[in-house]
């Protein structure tokens, strides 16, 4: 038995029945895809397309097609995966993170959210294997035997732990997601009318039946899991910082980018859900699960964060100063004024300025401006990336091999085919399975829901329905 | 999973906490429960019905130890038995750079074989028929399942029973 205050705000509203809950998200997977949706997938059918062929041909051709130099040997590849496995931290935050934190608003968002994960984190990769360069010999990062005089990879190496990392964070990630998948895809299998999906969500729910016994073993691995991914999602950013910080190169050898990447990750990844479910939310009419409530306890996490990046930043920038190492000093100052000064405050305004426009209540509860600020923060943390990467490389030791990078059609291209990746993905994620998790929202509607007629936790129905909590709600 | 020729008493609730009132109640009069079927965990059911604690905790840690110990194993004989390298100057068993690895593969290990032990002890597989006293039970109903073989008290007793507690419908199904 679960208890919440009188006086919290409800986590969904229009007073909603447990049958109200089956029948709003079942109704998108059961019904018959809609215009709008057909529309949107074959558009991010097209983009997919587009990007295969680029894809395509960088392979066919090599990475010469891409607009690296000699200075600047690391660019949009790595600029790109790092912006999506930015992205991929949000779900398992949402999910991990906040159910340790007992912050049951999760419970409305991280099925999208852990889905929005696994196909970021799968957009990562295909940076990896693009900028592999030969892809096909990829299971060469991995410690197999071999006939190479059995040499093996290298432990030591930081590329090495971000293989592990990659590969663990995207497997639990989707044994997380799957999990809190079986008990909803248990529902739309005792629903189903035709045989055809009885018998596709028949395999997929593994035989659930939502005995007492699964369910208390369900909520304990649910846990250990949450317990697990919490390091987990910490370790994966840490390690993908790990990939510049233990190079010598000025910009990039510092201490604090552990820290600074987790935070930067959370961040795009909470703007990057804002995106996805304020779609989602009008679309599929689910304003009732996703209130401004949620939208504005993100916007909380996405200015807190936001902050922390800002102070990252201007960290950097003392203990540049303050060591008194030219090269550092020289690498800070060319980001700001060097002639990618205008990559250097796009990132700035975007990252660090925009956020705060959350701390007005009117802002971060408005859909119009959540969405355009989450936009903006993608945006600036891509430039984000861009600037460390790019600005730290393109100036180095020798002012004869100074250099300028500017991308070809591939660069763009191969960035575009993640973009169709993700949303093809997302579009038949959001067309064929629950976009909510059905039980554990469930498990969190009973302070809410008037038309309950009992007495919940000590608190009688008329009691409830006079709380300011439950007023405030119907504004 | 499934019994063969048993009788069942099945009760149908509309509320969590009436079904776990009830699951109590019934509980004081002597009748044992087989099992309560709900859409969602509902918080201190299971300890109400008297099912044990589940050990699948101990099964994770195991798995974490194994993980462990292979990420040990692998690290130590790659880098330091079969092709030892000097590699920065450093010695080439260099523990502290294979702590990230080891991490990743112990959270490995514990994930998926905490999982695979979670559908292996509860029976459930892609094959598996699910066993459904009432297939509301995963859209908005709790319903709670007796076996009459397992009871003294006779059917009619423990269906006032059932009805007493709260329930919306009681039903006989044979299995």
């Amino acid at each position: 038995m679960h208890v919440t205050s009188p006086v919290r705000t409800p986590l969904v509203t229009g007073g909603k029945t447990y049958a109200d809950v089956t029948e709003d998200i079942c109704k998108q997977v059961e019904g018959k895809p809609t215009k709008e949706w057909k529309v949107a997938f074959v558009i991010s059918l097209a983009v997919l397309a587009y990007g295969t062929v680029c894809l395509f041909w960088t392979w066919w051709e090599g990475l010469g097609v891409w607009g690296l130099n000699k200075t600047v040997g690391w660019a949009w590849d790595i600029t790109n995966f790092v912006w999506w496995v930015g992205i991929g931290h949000a779900g398992t935050l949402i999910s991990a993170i906040l159910l340790l934190f007992r912050q049951k608003w999760r419970t409305s968002i991280n099925r999208a959210a852990e889905a929005m994960t696994i196909f970021a984190v799968l957009c990562a990769a295909s940076f990896i294997l693009m900028h592999m360069g030969r892809p096909w010999l990829a299971y060469w990062a991995l410690p197999l035997p071999n006939t190479f005089g059995s040499l093996w990879v290298n432990f030591n190496s930081p590329l090495v732990w971000d293989v592990f990392a990659i590969s663990t964070y995207f497997s639990v990630s989707c044994l997380f997601w799957y999990v809190g998948l079986v008990p909803d895809l248990a529902t739309i299998r005792d629903r189903a009318q035709n045989k055809v999906s009885k018998y596709i969500y028949g395999v997929l729910s593994l035989g659930w039946n939502g005995s007492a016994r699964t369910w208390s073993r369900y909520e304990y691995i649910s846990l250990i899991l949450a317990g697990l991914s919490t390091p987990l999602v910490l370790s994966v950013h840490t390690i993908v910082s790990m990939d510049f910080a233990t190079s010598v190169i000025p910009g990039w050898h510092t201490t604090i980018f552990p820290p600074y990447f987790v935070a930067g990750a959370i961040f795009s990844g909470f703007a990057m859900v804002q995106n996805l479910m304020l779609v989602t939310r009008v679309v599929y009419k689910l304003e009732d699960y996703i209130t401004f409530e949620h939208i504005e306890s993100m916007n909380k996490i996405i200015t807190l964060t936001g902050s922390i990046v800002g102070v990252a930043y201007l960290t950097e920038f003392f203990i540049a100063w303050y060591s008194g190492v030219e090269y550092e000093s020289y690498a800070f100052y060319n980001r700001m004024a060097g002639p990618y000064w205008w990559a250097y405050w796009a990132m700035m305004t975007c990252n660090v300025i925009s956020p705060q426009l959350f701390w007005s209540r009117k802002i971060r509860r408005s859909v119009k401006w959540t969405f355009f600020i989450s936009v903006i923060v993608n945006i600036g943390m891509w430039f984000e990336r861009f600037v460390i990467i790019v600005t730290s490389l393109h100036r180095d030791y020798i002012p004869s091999s100074w250099a300028m990078f500017s991308p070809t059609m591939f660069d763009i291209g191969d960035y575009i085919f993640s973009f169709g990746f993700f949303f093809t993905c997302f579009f038949l994620f959001s067309k064929y399975l629950p976009v909510i998790n059905m039980a554990e929202v469930k498990g969190v509607i009973k302070s809410t829901s008037e038309k309950l007629p009992l007495k919940v936790s000590g608190v009688s129905k008329a009691e409830r329905l006079a709380s300011p909590a439950y007023k405030k709600d119907a504004e | 999973m499934a019994e063969i020729n048993k009788k069942f008493l099945v009760g149908v609730y509309d509320d969590e906490d009436i079904a776990l009132a009830a699951v109590n109640k019934i509980k004081s009069a002597g009748v044992k429960i087989y099992e309560v079927y709900s859409p969602f965990a509902i918080h201190g059911m299971d300890t109400a019905i008297g099912h044990p604690r589940s050990r699948i905790g101990i099964a994770a840690f195991c798995f974490g130890v194994v993980g462990f110990l292979c990420a040990l194993t692998l690290t130590t004989w790659t880098m330091g038995i079969d092709w030892p390298m000097v590699i920065g100057g450093k010695d080439p068993l260099s523990y502290p750079n294979y702590v990230p690895a080891m991490f990743e593969l112990t959270v490995l290990f514990t994930a998926f074989g905490m999982t695979f032990t979670f559908f292996i002890s509860n029976g459930l597989g892609p094959t598996v028929k699910p066993l459904l006293f009432d297939p509301r039970c995963t859209d908005n109903k709790f319903i709670m399942a007796i076996d009459l073989s397992k009871n003294k008290l006779s059917e009619t007793e423990i269906e006032s029973l059932i009805k007493a507690s709260g329930a919306e419908e009681v039903s006989v199904k044979q299995l």
